[in-house]
């Protein structure tokens, strides 16, 4: 199962170009008859180059957008 | 390594053309290869040569006094990069670096131009191509100058933020590529890729791998005009 931190591959938009293999270097994206898989890997800094690169756009690299900030600014907001 | 004619029969440049007119482009083409990471072209540079990418992906991009990297494009096989200074005489206009391993042909300016006066339909097809080209930087430069994208891509992250206490089990939290970003606010997905930078540099964000940490509510809410 892939976790939601890697980059996402659409296996049936994936011509097996391997553009993304050649610009990734965590080693994360492998070929297998002619399609890409994606491997867990902590080596993957989310760098969004293999979704840049691929021309089909079978790659996504969704961000999960959180809100963390600190106290003070919270209890601030909560006044206004 | 010979000239691949079928490569340049694909070619928007050189659409059109009969074999004998393919064969006298190929003679005047040389092949270049560059590693990942390897500048094909500086910006300033006299220039050399027109290139069209055989096989590999090729960032376009200009870099501001202060060091910042605007992405013009990316190319991909059968896309051509420095036109514009093989047409007009002048200097690179922006930098080139391959982003994988690349393989180029090349074209000389002198080679260039005396192919355009022989062949007049490689001239149409060259305004064809830079008229595509003008287009896509007219649609740029609306963007990075009269829009402000960064308030609208502040409004959206504002938008799709959610607690960070939130429910972690199921990941039901909305995720957004920055492709859907660039189209939900209308513009390229180079620009959000810009606009993201100067939102973390302003300290309203933090980009945190696969997370868009909203550090500062108040400051991102002020950039997206909804203070
Ligand atoms: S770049 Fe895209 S189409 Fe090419 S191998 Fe990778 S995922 Fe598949
Ligand atoms: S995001 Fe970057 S490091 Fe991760 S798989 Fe894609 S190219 Fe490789």
């Amino acid at each position: 199962m892939i976790m939601f931190d890697m980059p996402i591959i659409d296996t049936e938009l994936c011509n097996g170009c391997g553009l993304c293999l050649t610009v990734c270097e965590c080693g994360a994206l492998v070929i297998t008859d002619s399609v890409v898989t994606i491997h867990e890997t902590y080596e993957c800094g989310y760098c969004t180059e293999c979704e840049a690169v691929c021309p089909t756009g079978a790659i996504q690299c969704p961000y999960e957008i959180i809100i963390e900030d600190s106290f003070e600014q919270t209890l601030e907001q909560g006044f206004q | 390594m010979a000239i691949d004619v079928d490569l340049l029969r694909g070619n928007p440049y050189f659409a059109g053309l009969g074999e004998a007119d393919l064969e006298a482009v190929a003679q005047r083409m040389f092949e270049q290869s560059v590693e990942r990471g390897d500048m094909i072209l500086m910006e300033e540079d006299p220039s050399e040569a027109i290139y069209f990418v055989v096989s590999g992906a090729v960032k376009v991009f200009k870099t501001s006094i202060e060091g910042k990297e605007q992405i013009l494009c990316l190319l991909r096989t059968g896309e051509s990069f420095n036109d514009v200074p093989i047409l007009d005489g002048g200097p690179n206009v922006a930098s080139a670096i391959a982003m994988t391993p690349v393989v180029l042909y090349g074209m000389t300016r002198t080679d260039m131009e005396e192919l355009l006066r022989e062949n007049p339909t490689i001239a149409m097809n060259v305004i064809r191509v830079l008229s595509r080209k003008v287009r896509h930087f007219v649609s740029m430069v609306e963007d990075l100058s009269f829009r402000d994208v960064t308030s609208r891509v502040a409004k959206l992250l504002l938008d799709y933020a959610t607690d960070h206490g939130g429910p972690e089990e199921g990941g039901q939290r909305p995720r957004l590529t920055q492709q859907e970003m660039a189209a939900m606010v209308g513009t390229a997905r180079e620009v959000v890729g810009r606009s993201l930078k100067v939102l973390e540099e302003e300290g309203a964000i933090r980009m945190d791998r696969h997370r868009i940490v909203v550090t500062n509510r108040r400051a991102l809410q002020q950039k997206g005009g909804v203070a």
